[in-house]
């Protein structure tokens, strides 16, 4: 299992240095910065020198690493420093070196929490906040039996809540966030379009609640067994939740039942690969004329309801590197040459559903003594549009059993966006 | 009391304040401490002043001087005595994190001194009453058995982690479960042999794994995985057993957390081998496409370990994907290690239905900035030739309109596509000959230099100047690689035996110059063969040089049959990433970590630095994906046993991505030396001298030492020749 904890800031130095086990001496570490951080050439995220492999992950410029000398589990360890970096994301709201060394005192708190003798253990940012806290606690009576409470739930079978909760107002929220993935090719033809989607959940709901989820899908785990369902149902290719579902009653009658956790967390993922609305169609026309000049016409059109609107529209358009300057011409937005990486970025604000916009431009070159062939990256769009599902999911229902029957409020929300994820070859 | 430093500096500080009577002010005193500790400062020599501050009502600055006595108690065995007490008073805490994180401390001091005060709190805390201290407390005996296994067996602390399999509370038992199996890793690894009489065995029966299928639903995702990993060590009664445990791990899959899911892929792969009904068979391989699918939206380096792992998976069954190929197309800004990844597996769900979306998608890539990747795209367009027939031209014509592009690297990478095309395809697409030998010029690279020369001598009858272009070679012969000028010899040899009149001169100049001007013995020793051959028998020669050879084909495995099942038992593990068994990168086990360090000790921290960059150069190619493991000089009991010789070459050829390209060439042609050996007759004999000396070897006599009896043979049959 893990052996050794590190993280690392961009020039090699050690931050944070935690050995779970005792097969490492803390020079490992310098092994890590020749072989990694140093190294500008590393192609993969596992290194394994003799008997010992690093697993490590970027992050603003850190590096998370775990070290071991097993033949350990290589998913779960990536999971541990993703688990990691969320953790310390919703503890000081960013990731960095400064924060990390701000904070460290906290982090090896944590990390001596979420890991013992190199195996993880409870990891739920809600639990761990409730006894792992900013300010420090002076052990008493009260605190004891106070602790006594949390370590109980925190083991327990429902380790995700407390017992005790009140609210005045129940209320559940629901968001649906829905990114899109789509590769189109030069020719406009679709090669790949999905949906990953997830439902994040806010549950501010007293005593423990017994939820039964419900939306218009037709799971389909197999395709070719269940025949046609209802016309607006939704095909769902797989879907994940959060641990508090009952797996076993999903498996057996397909219903979402969970007693969810105080506060936010992520219900479900879900993925969805046929019927994605695609919210923006982007045409791009460009030629290379000759060698010293490319021209672009690029049209977005909105593909939903007038009532919508797609914000914070950002077209990323690569221009070639041998690029001195790009003139612009664009009726909404603002587009800007950015030479630093070789695009040009198009922001439009807003667009409403139905419209189109249209971004033309020619891009001076300089002559280059080696002629290479300009690889052409795709055009790259992020988005926002609200209130719309690209696989046309709608949550249907959401019940809530409590003992003391109250009447509780819920509201959901619909957003689709795509960020980096949304390519257009040309 | 050890001796104080000078009454200065920062340490003197950090004493000072240490000792002060304000709480803030010594609080404040051991983060710096700590700091320093971190950064690498040595602060061991204020472990009594860090000692005063520990026994305080303060939980986090009790947790920090925690901290400072796991990183210097070995430094300091006489004091830690000091603070035995508090940790005994702790362990009594009303508090239960207190009460635990006692316990988990003191296991972690490893400490000889503090071990026998350790016993009586963590007897105490295996029967708290609170569940936490009990998870606690069962990974401390794992601790505990790292450190002195005689102590856990004496106090039988590992009955009572086996009693705590039943216990209520998921958690609990996970951790058991999780500390067992570190203890049975440990014991078992030094002694593999006696598993009956060793007390530490963690033999998983029956009654242990109903508990563990009702634990599996209700304790938390690493415990999961704990689980998880137990039950894919059971052994199975019967088929219904094996289905039982199918059914209840199935649901797994819904997982959230990637590294559950593939935990229960694990479990199903192992005990799918026992289900006899064809129809769960079918059902839990469909449920298994969804799930895999979806770990590729994971972040990169999870993705990763699960294409690795898809790889797999596909090479036991090639069905398991075969709708989703376009799942697989590369994003732009994928990382370098996730995309060559998904090009095999594309590669691997090619079929007559998709294969124009795949050449499409691959002369894309081709355009790409980076080199390797390129190379890699024009690689995967030949094996998809190779693999689908029907697609074969297609393919041909793709790797046309990319050598026309005249890209160095584009065109060189095609070259020796065409070269495996014609291997496969003898005599179809010549109409390709004139574009590649106008790029003759172009090409620097010794292999695609090797490679073109081997076309041109394969077809010197249908090239009208093949005199003129291998005389180009000829002329430079001395200053080319070794790898060249044997092409270059046996091309102008197949010349001279389709041509004989038009290139009398240019084979005896070129005998002339192998055998007088160059220093590499294979070369010499196969000029003075041809010499020799063609000067006493040229209807010999034509038999041996012109003989027909069998077309190539790429396996569909990358392993060994044993080593893949190997493999699929141990999914999402490190060696499922290598694709590799665990002996080859694994040290001969974890227990001995106090031996072995006792045995280091005498080296110096210097020297074990240089060790294990030494050895990373070694482990570097370890981390080459096609880099396989009969051939990196350490084969493992495992490995030199399992994989066939035909391995090498389907490892190295099908991922394309092999350090030195010529070992594909090598070793292919040592696994069809096999195979015609096997055919046993006079005429294959005559075949297989042929092979040492004919056009597939590039290596020739030179191939790697893994098969030298293959080689030695051969060898020999040519030399009874003469």
């Amino acid at each position: 299992m893990i052996s050794a904890f590190f993280i690392f800031n961009q020039k090699g130095e050690v931050l944070i240095s935690r050995l779970y086990r005792t097969d490492f001496k803390r020079s490992i570490a310098d092994v890590f910065r020749i072989q990694v951080v140093s190294n500008s050439d590393v192609r993969s995220p596992i290194i394994t020198l003799g008997s010992t492999s690093f697993f490590h992950v970027r992050v603003n410029n850190l590096y998370v690493v775990c070290v071991t000398k097993t033949n350990a589990n290589a998913a779960l360890v990536f999971e541990f420093c993703y688990r990691f970096i969320s953790i310390a994301k919703s503890y000081f709201g960013k990731v960095d070196e400064e924060s990390v060394k701000n904070n460290f005192v906290l982090i090896y708190e944590l990390i001596d929490e979420i890991s013992d003798f190199g195996y993880p253990q409870n990891s739920e940012i809600d639990t761990l906040k409730s006894y792992i806290t900013t300010e420090s606690v002076i052990s008493s009576a009260i605190v004891a039996e106070e602790s006594s409470k949390i370590t109980s739930q925190a083991t327990g079978a429902t380790s995700w809540r407390r017992g005790d909760v009140k609210y005045k107002k129940n209320e559940a929220f629901v968001d649906v966030v829905e990114t899109v993935n789509l590769s189109m090719s030069a020719k406009g033809t679709v090669l790949r379009a999905d949906v990953d989607g997830h439902i994040q959940m806010r549950a501010y709901l007293s005593g423990t609640p017994e939820c039964k989820f419900g939306l218009n899908d037709k799971l389909v785990i197999d395709k070719n067994s269940q025949g046609s369902g209802a016309s607006d149902a939704v095909e769902l290719d797989d879907c994940r939740f959060h641990q508090c579902v009952r797996l076993n009653e999903f498996d057996t009658s397909r219903t979402i039942s969970f007693i969810p956790p105080d506060g936010e967390f992520e219900l479900m993922r879900y993925r969805s690969t046929s019927n994605v609305k695609l919210p923006l169609r982007v045409i791009p026309t460009v030629h290379e004329i000759g060698t010293s000049q490319v021209s672009y016409n690029v049209a977005v059109k909105a593909n939903f309801g007038n009532k919508l609107s797609a914000t914070n529209v950002i077209l990323r358009i690569p221009t070639p590197l041998n690029t001195t300057s790009v003139d612009c011409k664009v009726a909404n937005g603002k587009a800007k040459y950015v030479p630093a990486e070789n695009v040009v970025i198009w922001k439009i604000p807003r667009i409403q559903g139905g419209q189109e916009c249209t971004f033309s431009a020619t891009a001076d070159l300089t002559s280059t003594t080696t002629r290479q062939v300009w690889a052409r990256p795709p055009i790259d769009v992020d988005f926002e549009v609200l209130m719309l599902t690209a696989s046309g999911l709608i949550v249907r229902f959401l019940k809530v059993f409590e003992k003391s029957n109250y009447q509780s409020i819920k509201w959901v929300r619909y957003l689709t966006k795509a960020s980096g994820s949304y390519q257009i070859r040309f | 009391m050890s001796i104080r430093a000078p009454r200065k500096g920062e340490n003197y500080e950090l004493s000072v304040d240490l000792n002060s009577e304000y709480r803030d002010k010594r609080k404040d005193a051991i983060k710096r401490v700590i700091a320093s500790m971190t950064v690498g400062k040595d602060v061991s020599g204020l472990f009594p002043d860090v000692l005063k501050n520990m026994q305080t009502e303060d939980l986090e600055q009790k947790k920090l001087v925690y901290l400072y006595l796991m990183n210097y108690a070995k430094t300091q065995p006489e004091l830690v005595i000091l603070a035995v007490n508090t940790f005994v008073k702790d362990s009594e805490d009303p508090n239960p994190l207190v009460r635990a994180l006692a316990i988990r401390t003191m296991g972690c001091l490893r400490a000889e001194k503090i071990i026998d005060y350790l016993c009586d709190p963590l007897q105490r805390a295996l029967r708290d009453d609170n569940p936490y201290v009990r998870k606690t407390a069962a990974l401390c005996v794992a601790k505990l058995y790292d450190l002195k296994p005689e102590l856990v067996i004496e106090n039988g602390f590992l009955d009572q982690l086996h009693d705590m399999i039943s216990d209520s509370n998921p958690m609990v038992v996970a951790n058991t479960v999780a500390a067992l199996t570190d203890i049975h890793i440990a014991a078992t690894s030094n002694q593999p042999t006696d598993t009956t009489s060793n007390p530490a065995v963690f033999s998983i029966t029956s009654a242990v794994l109903n508990k563990l299928l009702i634990a599996l639903n209700e304790c938390s995702e690493w415990g999961r995985v704990a689980i998880l990993n137990a039950l894919a060590r059971y052994e199975a009664q019967d088929d219904k057993e094996s289905e039982h445990i199918c059914e209840r791990v199935v649901p797994q899959f819904q997982h959230v957390n990637g590294s559950v899911v593939l935990a229960a892929m694990k479990v199903i792969m192992i005990h799918i081998r026992n289900v006899r009904r064809d129809d769960l068979v079918k059902q839990l391989i469909r449920k298994m496409a969804p799930p895999l699918v979806t770990l590729l939206s994971s972040p990169p380096e999870v993705q990763w370990v699960a294409l690795r792992n898809i790889n797999l998976l596909l090479q036991k069954r090639s069905d398991l994907l075969s709708n989703e190929m376009r799942v697989f197309f590369c994003k732009y800004n994928d990382p370098l290690y996730v995309k060559i990844e998904k090009l095999d597996i594309m590669v691997r769900l090619a079929s007559d239905n998709n294969v124009d979306a795949l050449l499409s998608e691959l002369k894309e890539y081709s355009s790409e900035v980076d080199v390797d990747f390129v190379r890699k795209s024009i690689k995967a367009i030949g094996q998809t030739a190779i693999s689908i027939e029907s697609a074969a031209e297609r393919c041909v014509n793709v790797l046309l309109e990319l050598i026309n592009t005249r890209v160095s690297y584009v065109v060189q990478e095609g070259v020796v596509v065409m070269k495996d095309i014609f291997r496969k395809y003898p005599s179809t697409y010549e109409g390709v000959i004139p574009t590649l030998c106008a790029n003759l010029e172009e090409l620097d690279e010794p292999e695609a230099k090797a490679s073109l020369i081997w076309i041109i001598g394969e077809y010197a009858e249908k090239i009208d100047n093949a005199d003129e272009l291998l005389g180009i070679f000829v002329d430079s012969f001395t200053e080319e690689s070794y790898q060249v000028q044997l092409q270059t010899l046996t091309a102008v040899v197949k010349l001279f035996l389709k041509k004989p009149d038009s290139s009398q001169g240019v084979v005896q100049r070129v005998l002339n110059t192998a055998t007088k001007d160059c220093d590499s013995p294979d070369v010499r020793d196969r000029a003075y063969i041809y010499w020799r051959l063609l000067s006493t028998d040229p209807g010999a020669a034509k038999a041996v040089v012109l003989a027909h050879r069998p077309p190539i084909s790429i396996p569909r495995t990358t392993v060994s049959p044993a080593l893949l099942e190997e493999l699929l038992g141990e999914i999402s593990s490190l060696a499922s990433v290598y694709h590799k068994p665990a002996q080859t990168f694994v040290g001969h086990g974890r227990v001995g970590a106090d031996s072995v360090q006792r045995q280091g000790s005498e080296i110096s921290d210097a020297q074990k630095a240089l060790q294990t960059v030494v050895a990373g150069q070694q482990a570097e190619n370890l981390l080459d994906f096609g880099e396989d493991p009969a051939q990196d000089g350490q084969p493992s009991g495992l490995a030199a046993t399992q994989i066939l010789p035909s391995t090498p070459a389907a490892a190295n050829f099908l991922s394309g991505t092999s350090a030195n390209p010529l070992d594909d060439l090598v070793s292919i042609f040592g696994s069809m030396g096999t195979e015609v050996v096997g055919a046993g007759s006079a005429a294959a004999l005559s075949q297989t001298s042929m092979s040492v000396s004919s056009p597939f070897d590039f290596g020739g006599l030179s191939a790697p030492s893994s098969q030298p009896t293959q080689n030695a043979q051969p060898q020999e049959d040519l030399l009874g020749l003469f």
